[in-house]
């Protein structure tokens, strides 16, 4: 049944029916309502979870990990500057395996300080072992958790994730929304079977230190497992497909691609926007679709070279910049189709919070077909 | 002491401590306080790095390494989580002084607000040993580290006073605050235990000498330690809800017979004595005398 | 051997480290004067100070790293360190 809420509300009340036992978050603009939803929840009794009201990210993503470790179920939600100050954290739960899910409500970096969206948090932490999945809209941010949930536990991936939804285009945005029941998602999302946990039962060392003789072969076992999590996620979106009508088995979705020539390349809510423009331009004449990508970890590099074969020009929407070297995600996507013969441009677009509307992807759709690329979009030259 | 299978050590030989190490020592004896039913969990620190090089760990129970300055915050989640499946081990962290006075700071104070039912040892050994012995919140007044070197312009190498962290987590509500040192083996054993079966965050701070950071013979750690005491520099002190409860008394020797065992306060005597430093240092003895009362007077035995 | 995820071991591999190769001085001990405190056992780093069946102890020297504690807090002073002859 489809009710009208708030997106950081349908993720909390998804994540309650995810049955975490220890939740452990520090407030910060807009992952703000989620956290406060569950501690009510948790107050409330309707979830039978700890809630620890710890005092910083950094303690935050620790305590998560120190539960995990001891076999619980945890969860957390965190975005922007909170998620820089759990740089070190998240690789360390990465590096030590353990399957925590985490909200990313995406916000910009500073400096200068902005509480508005883009994927600059997220995207910033590509390399620390963390999935990464990117929702579109509040459905799928609710639906992405147990999916989470179901691809981090899986013995054979054991992995923590991110899962990133644009703060305050979907966390503060009302949408309607399907919740399933709680039976619904017991049936989905088996109870916590931890690989193995501390306990004095069965003793064991957790997060040893390797030597050069050991340390590339554990690298190496977190990079095969984020690969395996590949076939690991279609798996587990086709099985929430089959449950739930909504099917999340690909790791990039074509929209109107079919015979395309020009084809945006987008992560997030920025697709909606995308997938308007392009039914007015192909209602124009235009031959344009969207290459929409779910998981940037693990970064779908053939998928992508599969979806977008036909296509002679790409051009790339990023919500970030890695300073110095171009947007993160246009990067990858140019690696991905070397020799391809397409034309790949990329455009920094919607830093901060600033409106994307559909005449702007239009522009930007005009500006790859005429070869200009590899640029901030809409810069308002008369500030500089 | 808690029941220990005979020729059954729970932190195992092979690790790779110096020889004579303090800290070492201090693991053992407070595994044989907690026994097997414990979960440790460690900041990174030369205890964490001498222990356990995969797949090579001394533990004997399970034990758990995140980060340097996170500790706390993981011991906060493992109590949390062992709370929620109603299960019985007691969560310890143990850190080294670095991790502890310094840049785990935010994490501690957070877990001892909360009140977790954990307890937290601080090995003490006065500086950052495992990086090559620098100065840390815990280095005392005029010794020498490789960051607090005496130089023209710093002829007491160490400028600054030793952090009161005992103090700092009594003010947080800690129900149990002790000091302890490895000269006195049994006495840290019954802290430990007395520590772990109190509820809420408890706090204990062990003084183990570092001979190869302090520059003293392997052999005398533990008359290092004991001289510590002995000259009033530091104080065996047990804190119940805040307040001073029960201090080691002795009598009291001069700070210099501590200090010119040490290559850390040589400087203090060569090239030329600084009978300036030492008197401070003999200051700072005497007030710790009279804050803890333990000074023992005529005709009044140990305590 | 398969590596352990998470960088994780169980107990006891620690003994596969002899540490007694470290040594430059040994302990001996001499049963005739030990009172049979087990200070020695109590104080050593390295946990290696066994009881014997007579209730005097002996250092396991696979691991004694020769630090000379024990011979430190021996009160019948019935530890002594040799130099290792090797």
């Amino acid at each position: 049944m489809l009710e009208f809420m708030e997106g950081s509300h349908a993720v909390a009340e998804i994540v309650k029916r995810c049955r975490p036992q220890v939740i452990a978050a520090y407030p910060i603009t807009p992952q703000t309502h989620i956290v406060e939803d569950l501690a009510q929840m948790v107050a409330n009794c309707e979830i039978d979870a700890e809630y620890i009201t710890v005092e910083s990210e950094f303690s935050a993503l620790s305590a998560c990990l120190g539960a995990s470790a001891a076999g619980s179920r945890v969860y957390s939600a965190t975005t922007s500057q909170g998620l820089a100050l759990m740089f070190e954290v998240c690789f360390n739960a990465a590096g030590m395996r353990q399957p925590i899910v985490m909200s990313i409500t995406n916000r910009s970096l500073g400096a200068p300080l902005s509480i508005w969206n883009d994927q600059q948090d997220s995207i910033s932490l590509r390399d620390s072992g963390w999935l990464q999945f990117y929702a579109e809209d509040n459905q799928e941010a609710a639906d992405l958790h147990m999916i989470a949930y179901k691809v981090c536990e899986d013995h054979d991936i054991l992995l923590p994730a991110f899962v990133c939804f644009d703060g305050f285009i979907l966390s503060h945005t009302y949408e309607p929304v399907d919740l399933p029941s709680q039976e619904e998602v017991d049936a989905y999302l088996p109870a916590f079977t931890p690989y193995q946990r501390l306990d004095a039962a069965s003793p064991l060392s957790f997060g040893m230190y390797a030597t050069p003789e050991y340390y590339t072969e554990f690298r190496y076992e977190i990079d095969q497992a984020l690969y395996r999590a590949k076939d690991a996620f279609v798996k587990a979106g086709r099985e929430f497909g089959e449950q739930f009508g909504r099917d999340y088995s690909a790791l990039v979705e074509g929209y109107r691609l079919e015979d395309a020539d020009t084809a945006l390349v987008a992560m997030g809510s920025i697709c909606g926007t995308a997938k308007d423009a392009i039914d007015e331009m192909r209602d124009a004449g235009k031959k344009v679709g969207l290459l929409k990508i779910r998981t940037y970890r693990p970064f779908p590099g053939p998928e992508i070279a599969d979806a977008l074969s036909g296509v002679s020009t790409v051009a790339v929407l990023d919500k970030n910049i890695s300073l110095g070297g171009g947007g993160a995600v246009g990067t990858e996507v140019k690696a991905a189709l070397y020799g391809s013969g397409a034309a790949v441009y990329d455009y920094i677009i919607a830093l901060g919070g600033r409106d994307v509307r559909k005449r702007d992807v239009a522009a930007v759709v005009d500006l790859a077909e005429k070869g200009k690329g590899d640029m901030f979009y809409g810069l308002r030259t008369e500030v500089l | 002491m808690a029941e220990v299978e005979q020729g059954c050590e729970l932190f195992s030989a092979g690790h790779r401590a110096c020889g004579g190490c303090g800290p070492a020592l201090a693991a053992r004896l407070l595994l044989k306080a907690t026994g097997k039913n414990v979960i440790i969990a460690s900041a990174t620190g030369c205890m964490e790095v001498f222990s356990t090089p995969y797949p090579e760990t001394a533990w004997g129970v399970p034990w758990i390494h995140s980060l340097f300055e996170n500790v706390a915050a993981v011991a906060s989640g493992i109590e949390a989580s062992l709370k929620r499946q109603g299960r019985s081990e007691k969560v310890v962290c143990i850190g080294g002084d670095g991790a502890t006075f310094d840049i785990g700071v935010l994490c501690i104070s957070g877990a001892f607000e909360r009140g977790h039912d954990i307890t937290y040892i601080c090995y003490d050994n006065e500086a950052y040993m495992n990086t090559g012995i620098q100065r840390s919140g815990a280095t005392p007044y005029g010794a020498s580290t490789t960051t607090s070197p005496p130089g023209a312009c710093a002829p007491g190498g160490n400028p600054l006073p030793k952090k009161d962290m005992p103090a700092i987590l009594a003010a947080h509500g800690a129900p149990y605050v002790a000091t302890a040192s490895i000269a006195y083996p049994n006495d840290f054993v019954q802290k430990v235990e007395r520590a772990i079966n109190t509820p809420g965050p408890c706090y204990i701070q062990v003084h183990t000498p570092c001979c190869t950071g302090w520059g003293f013979e392997s052999g005398e750690t533990l008359a290092m330690a004991k001289l510590a005491i002995d000259t009033g520099l530091w104080v065996n002190y047990e804190m119940v809800d805040g307040k001073v409860v029960k201090a080691k008394k002795v009598r009291r020797k001069p700070v210099e017979e501590y200090l010119a065992k040490q290559k850390r306060f040589r400087h203090l005597f060569k090239p030329a004595r600084r009978d300036d430093v030492i008197a401070n240092i003999q200051a700072i003895a005497d007030a710790n005398a009279e804050r803890f009362g333990i000074d023992i007077k005529r005709k009044e035995s140990s305590e | 051997m398969a590596l352990r995820i998470g960088c994780a071991a169980p107990p006891g591999r620690a003994l596969d480290n002899k540490t007694g190769a470290w040594r430059v001085f040994k302990p001996v001990f001499d049963p005739e004067t030990c009172s049979k405190c087990g200070m020695c056992a109590t104080v050593c780093p390295e946990g290696c100070v066994r009881e014997t069946e007579e209730g005097t102890f002996e250092p396991d020297l696979d691991y004694c790293k020769g630090c000379g504690i024990c011979e430190e807090v021996c009160p019948k002073k019935s530890i002594r360190m040799e130099k290792e002859e090797k």
